[in-house]
């Protein structure tokens, strides 16, 4: 048995008491997940679908990379389209089959049968048909073996009875011969094959549906049945491009991925800030919506724009706009996207999903993330492609592709278009719930003009604001500022700039008050303080003048007494002193 | 009796009339559809005709050139048109429409 086991595929055999199944991986990007491995090992399988749904390309396809992926030459039977028309064909999706014939690792026959050149004329076999292919295996050495579409002997060749019994010995030849084996065959009316062939191969079986549903067309492949193995039994989208097949078996993937702790930021800092300072999960889902006009693109390109600066790859789906229409628009708000859409970092990838079908949409998502592993993925919106679909499928399938970003470690951002008059909080699909961060932007409506806000309605994990703030969109990018809550509600726009201008100048005034005061207060102060020195002048003036008043009475008396001892002294009291006297006096007095 | 390669059983210069039968190793079948090829010639085209015996167990590539699928399968390469005729050719009012020398009733 080869390599590539899965781990699937293990516990898919374990469960079996059988010894292991041997598969031969098809190299077929989602087939072989939902085989578990690819198709039975030296057992052939049948491939069956109406006319245009892949059979061909599908069996050149498990050739081609059998020999180029697993060294395994093939050889291709063709009952319907001659080497050269198979070989121009299949060169339209990149495989050069004259180049591997050349190299000795495919052989190609055309088996042309002519009913109108052929007679019957008693017993047959088709021992031809066995020679040639003996021959074929014989000459490449070959593991694999197309029959591309061996009904068509049936009706090239006269009796049915011949040919089942021939088929019978040729698909056990087959077996015994020990090379895995497609048989193509065309669906018949109420039966896997217009033959009855799944009669005879019946170890696999492998059915390729090509429906249009409202104008669109949508491969699908289902494997209805799988001897000795489980398997994927849905229906699986299928897509055919310059690639080959791919099959999209995204509803095996379970929730096991791992989760990282890493975060990073939004690309606007105050956005970072609302998200407990550092920005997004790694890897996590974020649905912006809000309705039309709102800043859905703005916001993720700035996300765009940060992931480009740190050198991660990111891819833009845009669904509504073109890539330069994006790229003229981020420019009005301080963006450059061309320069990274033009060094490789940033892919943008427009097309409108109805082109084809939600699920080839989305396989080609799929593909192209496969192909340039980016870091980051925007899809803006998300909208138009949930309407394509009905409810049921469009969120099973968003199930699908946010299940494969995760465990790729990719962030995507899902814009998200809220109808008007729709609940501002509910989403078409109900897709909240598979996000992990919910970016509610809204734009209300007052005093004759419309506001942006930006909420985070839910952050997973994430102690985040619970702020509503005013979203501007700027020449430099978008800025977010504290909304004013007031009476009537939230205030923005014209009207919060009035309200600060209002603020401002009741600030004003209300400064100009306490100046006012406090010039009063000092000029009461001064006032005061004057009227302390006038009284003190007052005062000083009036003490003055009272001493003065005082010494002049002193005086006054001195004289007075002066005169009064010299009258004394006059009257003749001639005392021995005069001293004495005046002294005596004194105590007279 | 054996089959020979390109055995010649007769020649004749105007209208020649070349058939090739394939068949694969010396089967009941294969020698059946030999026996009655001899005869049917030898009535009806009386030396104008030339078998050649083509073993594709010795020759397989050669199953490619006339689109041989069936065997035994005989061939008429001349005159034109092709024909293919498939099986024992025991039934040899089929063999004889095959080859044109019946017209289809």
């Amino acid at each position: 048995m080869k390599p590539k086991t899965t781990a699937a595929t293990n516990r898919a055999l374990n469960n079996h008491e059988r010894p292991a199944l041997a598969k031969a991986p098809t190299g077929i990007s989602g087939l072989d997940e939902i085989t578990l491995g690819g198709l039975p090992r030296g057992r052939p399988t049948l491939v069956c679908g109406q006319a245009g749904c892949g059979k061909t390309l599908l069996s050149a396809e498990f050739l081609v990379r059998g020999v180029m992926q697993y060294d395994e030459p093939g050889v291709f039977i063709a009952f319907e389209e001659t080497e050269e028309d198979l070989t121009k064909n299949v060169a339209s999706l990149g495989y050069d089959l004259a180049d591997l014939i050349r190299r000795k690792k495919l052989f190609i026959d055309y088996i042309r049968i002519e009913r109108s050149e052929i007679e019957e004329t008693g017993e047959y076999d088709l021992e031809g048909l066995f020679i040639r292919l003996a021959h074929a295996i014989d000459s490449v050495g070959a593991k694999r073996v197309v029959l591309d579409t061996i009904e068509a002997i049936f009706s090239g060749l006269p009796n049915d009875n011949i040919l089942r019994a021939e088929l019978r010995r040729l698909f056990r030849w087959l077996k015994d011969k020990g090379v895995t084996a497609i048989i193509t065959a065309e669906r018949g009316d109420g039966s896997l094959t217009r033959h009855g062939l799944e009669e005879y191969v019946s170890d696999c079986v492998i059915l390729l549906d090509h429906r249009v549903k409202e104008q669109i067309s949508t491969r699908r492949l289902r494997v209805v049945k799988y001897r000795g193995s489980t398997h994927g039994t849905n229906e699986y989208p299928f897509l055919i491009d310059e690639g080959g097949i791919s099959v999209l078996p995204i509803t095996s993937l379970g929730l096991g991925h791992t989760v990282a702790a890493e975060r990073i930021s939004s690309g606007i800092p105050s956005l970072d800030e609302m998200l407990g300072g550092k920005g997004y999960y790694r890897g996590s889902s974020i649905l912006v919506s809000g309705m039309a006009g709102t800043g859905k693109t703005s916001l993720a390109a700035h996300f765009v724009q940060a992931a480009c600066r740190r050198g991660e790859r990111c891819i833009y789906f845009a669904s509504e706009e073109s890539p330069g229409q994006i790229v003229r628009n981020m420019r009005s708000v301080g963006l450059d996207l061309g320069a990274w859409s033009k060094n490789g970092l940033l892919r943008f990838e427009a097309a409108r999903p109805s082109l084809h079908g939600l699920e080839m949409h989305l396989v080609k998502i799929h593909k192209l993330i496969e192909e340039l592993k980016p870091k980051v993925v925007v899809f803006d919106p998300l909208t138009t492609f949930l309407s394509l679909g009905d409810k049921l499928e469009t969120r099973s399938m968003l199930i699908r592709l946010i299940d494969f970003l995760k465990t790729r470690h990719i962030t995507a951002i899902f814009n998200s278009l809220t109808e008007g008059g729709a609940d501002q909080e509910q989403t078409e699909m109900g897709v909240s719930s598979l996000m992990d961060t919910w970016i509610l932007l809204r734009s209300i409506e007052t005093n004759g003009e419309r506001n942006r806000l930006l909420y985070v309605l839910k952050a997973r994990g994430i102690a985040h604001s619970n702020q509503v703030r005013e979203f501007l969109l700027t020449d430099h990018g978008i800025e977010l500022v504290d909304v004013y809550l007031g009476a009537e509600g939230v205030v923005t726009g014209s009207a919060r700039m009035t309200q600060t201008a209002k603020e401002k100048a009741t600030a004003q005034s209300r400064q100009e008050n306490t100046e006012r005061a406090q010039r009063e207060l000092e000029h009461k102060r001064r006032a005061l303080e004057a009227q302390i020195t006038a009284l003190r002048t007052q005062f000083d003036a009036e003490t003055q003048e009272l001493e003065k008043e005082i010494s002049q009475q002193k005086q006054r008396e001195q004289v007075l007494k002066n005169n009064r001892t010299q009258i004394a002294k006059l009257r003749g009291s001639n005392g021995p002193s005069s001293s004495k006297g005046a002294s005596s006096a004194r105590e007279r007095e | 009796m054996a089959l020979a390669k390109n055995m010649k059983l007769s020649e004749t210069q105007d209208e020649q009339w070349i058939l090739r039968l394939y068949v694969a190793g010396q089967t009941p079948k294969s020698l059946t559809a030999f026996s009655n090829l001899k005869k049917i010639c030898a009535e009806h085209l009386h030396n104008k005709y030339r078998i050649d015996v083509i073993d594709l167990l010795e020759n397989p590539q050669l199953a490619r050139g006339d689109q041989i699928l069936a065997v035994p399968t005989l061939v008429r390469n001349l005159p034109e048109p092709v024909r293919k005729i498939i099986g024992d050719l025991s039934n040899t009012e089929k063999v004889l429409v095959g080859l044109d020398l019946r017209s289809r009733s």
